[in-house]
């Protein structure tokens, strides 16, 4: 226990001294929430812009956590041989691995915080509808967003694991139901942009916190399978040196 | 504490013939050895990098790898601390099987990886205090970092420290958890001369303690001095395995001279006294003899027949390198 929490606090100061990835996973989400929410860009069927704009953003801000903190700082960790080197003292792989889960969930509450603050705040955001059903999600979307990411980590090259994890940011941000609800993007656009995850996160977290909660089993299940299907290619690809 | 070790191994104090098994920690009854490796063979496709590899390693033992880039020593190291597994035979290691038995042998090895291992982000003090809370049992990291002279960069990033330093680092971090069993992978592989002698001592001195060390190493002063064996390897075989002092001090002489570059050394072998020749540079040749003293006049008469003119002889024990190029019949660094 006392290996996994000095282990946990390591990743933490190793989250915060990455500039570029406390940029991408804490200021960016605010950005754009301040951004879009100041301008009121927003479908017109929801009541306030903030409504439809909060449920992306903390899926936005679990995404760049997740996927591309997460993935980018593991592939470079395995590049430099301190994944090999750490799985030979004991604290061991498997206590490895749940230091960075309890880092990501860690940075992801303190994002969901800020993200909440500056809604409640700024935007006259009111919580409502159902909490448990969002926290589900969100613990869901960490869930496959980190099994994304270790599994980019584990299987390409450390710069390759840079490029791609930034442009899936990037195509999820524009096509992953972030920013824009998928169903108004053109024709097949529209398709892929349903299969996405983030849309899944997203979609989960506005019917969860909506005026009338309707439980997001869909998108829930969407889910799971982005992160069973992640963690089993993971498993058989992931590569410690 | 540094200088203390220096003066120490340089006055010859740290003597090899004194080898005291291990006194903080005594093995296991019926447990000899503290590494047993038996027909070890390790393949990567078609390639054979270990093939048929056996040796032994008592307790308290200082045991060098000897053998040039891609000979197989990471590859037999890395099986040993698990990283990789063997496609046959058998290693043990303090008793216990690599793979099988991961958990408890992770408490009781220090591993010093060829390169990298640490965040680059990461200060010397930061990463030893991580390693502390990873051992039941674990040194000050402040004690660690003097013994290695990190001192004055205690406080500075890995990516920051020079080459040197970052080995440095390494083998205190390999140190952290008080190993039985000390696995270091050409540990002043970037060292300066004035560091390598500190790591020298530093590790001669893990001896008193009773810590076996498995070392690899291309540079023969390394073996020669830190090693109570080394196995010299080539192409995943074992070539020999004997004390330094035995392998240079065996029966064979040599005689060494200069002369001009490209001599025949077909004629050179066919002197009476010769066991063989080498041109080991351009112009510099080595002869191995049992009989000295006659090679030298068959040597200087067949330069006169010849009508080469041969400035400089000398007649001596081999030093290890020349055991190495001996037994293997190539140079060791790549």
């Amino acid at each position: 226990m006392e290996a996994l929490l000095a282990q946990a606090r390591m990743e933490m100061l190793l989250t915060l001294r990455r500039a570029e990835g406390v940029l991408i996973t804490l200021v960016v989400p605010a950005v754009l929430l301040v951004f879009f929410a100041s301008l009121g860009i927003a479908p017109p069927e929801y009541a306030q812009p903030v409504d439809f704009l909060l449920p992306g953003m903390l899926a936005l801000a679990v995404m760049s956590t997740g996927l591309v903190s997460l993935g980018i700082r593991t592939a470079y960790e395995r590049s430099y041989g301190v994944l090999k080197r750490l799985g030979s003292t004991p604290l061991g792989r498997g206590r490895l691995l749940a230091a960075k889960v309890l880092s990501v969930v860690a940075v992801v509450a303190a994002e969901i915080a800020l993200l909440l603050a500056i809604a409640a705040f700024g935007y006259g955001w009111r919580p409502g509808g159902s909490l448990l059903w969002a926290l589900l999600a969100l613990v869901l979307g960490t869930a496959a967003f980190s099994s994304i990411g270790l599994l980019l980590a584990g299987t390409l090259r450390a710069e390759t694991t840079l490029a791609a994890a930034n442009g899936l940011y990037l195509l999820l941000l524009l096509l992953g139901g972030i920013v824009w609800p998928v169903e108004r993007l053109p024709g097949p656009l529209a398709l892929v942009g349903l299969l996405l995850p983030s849309n899944a996160l997203a979609e989960a977290l506005r019917l969860s916190l909506g005026p009338q909660p309707v439980a997001p089993l869909a998108q829930l299940l969407a889910l799971l399978l982005w992160c069973a299907g992640a963690l089993a290619v993971a498993s058989r690809t992931f590569r410690w040196e | 504490m540094r200088d203390q070790l220096v003066n120490r191994w340089e006055s010859g104090q740290l003597d090899r013939t004194a080898i005291q098994p291990g006194r903080e920690r005594r093995p296991e009854a019926g447990l000899e050895n503290a590494v047993v490796v038996r027909d070890l063979v390790k393949r990567y496709g078609e390639r054979v990098a270990v093939d048929g590899l056996s040796f032994t390693i008592r307790h308290g033992e200082i045991f060098a790898l000897l053998g040039p880039n891609g000979a197989g020593k990471t590859t037999t190291i890395e099986i040993l601390e698990g990283y990789r597994t063997a496609d046959a035979g058998e290693v043990r290691v303090l008793g216990l099987d690599p793979q099988r038995d991961a958990d408890e042998l992770r408490r009781r090895i220090g591993v010093m990886l060829q390169s990298g291992g640490i965040y680059p982000t990461v200060t010397p003090i930061e990463f030893l205090d991580l390693l502390r809370h990873f051992y039941q049992e674990a040194e000050d990291p402040w004690k660690l970092i003097r013994l290695v002279g990190l001192e004055e960069v205690a406080r500075v990033r890995y990516r920051q420290l020079s080459g040197g330093q970052q080995r440095r680092l390494a083998l205190a971090a390999a140190l952290v958890g008080k190993p039985e069993l000390l696995f270091l992978d050409e540990p002043t592989t970037g060292m300066d001369p004035q560091a390598r002698r500190l790591t020298w001592a530093l590790i001669s001195s893990l001896r008193e303690r009773g810590t076996t060390v498995l070392l690899t190493t291309h540079f023969m002063e390394e073996a020669e001095r830190l090693a109570d064996r080394v196995a010299i390897i080539d192409h995943g075989r074992l070539v020999a395995l004997a004390s330094p002092l035995e392998l240079t001090q065996a029966e064979t002489d040599e005689v060494q001279f200069a002369g001009p570059a490209g001599l025949d050394l077909a004629a050179l072998r066919a002197l009476p006294s010769a066991l063989d020749a080498w041109e080991v540079q351009p112009g510099r040749y080595v002869i191995h003899t049992k009989r000295p003293a006659e090679l030298l006049a068959e040597l200087t008469a067949w330069a006169r027949d010849a009508g080469v003119l041969l400035p400089e002889i000398r007649v001596g024990h081999e030093s290890l390198e020349e055991v190495f190029l001996r037994l293997t019949g190539h140079e060791l660094r790549e």
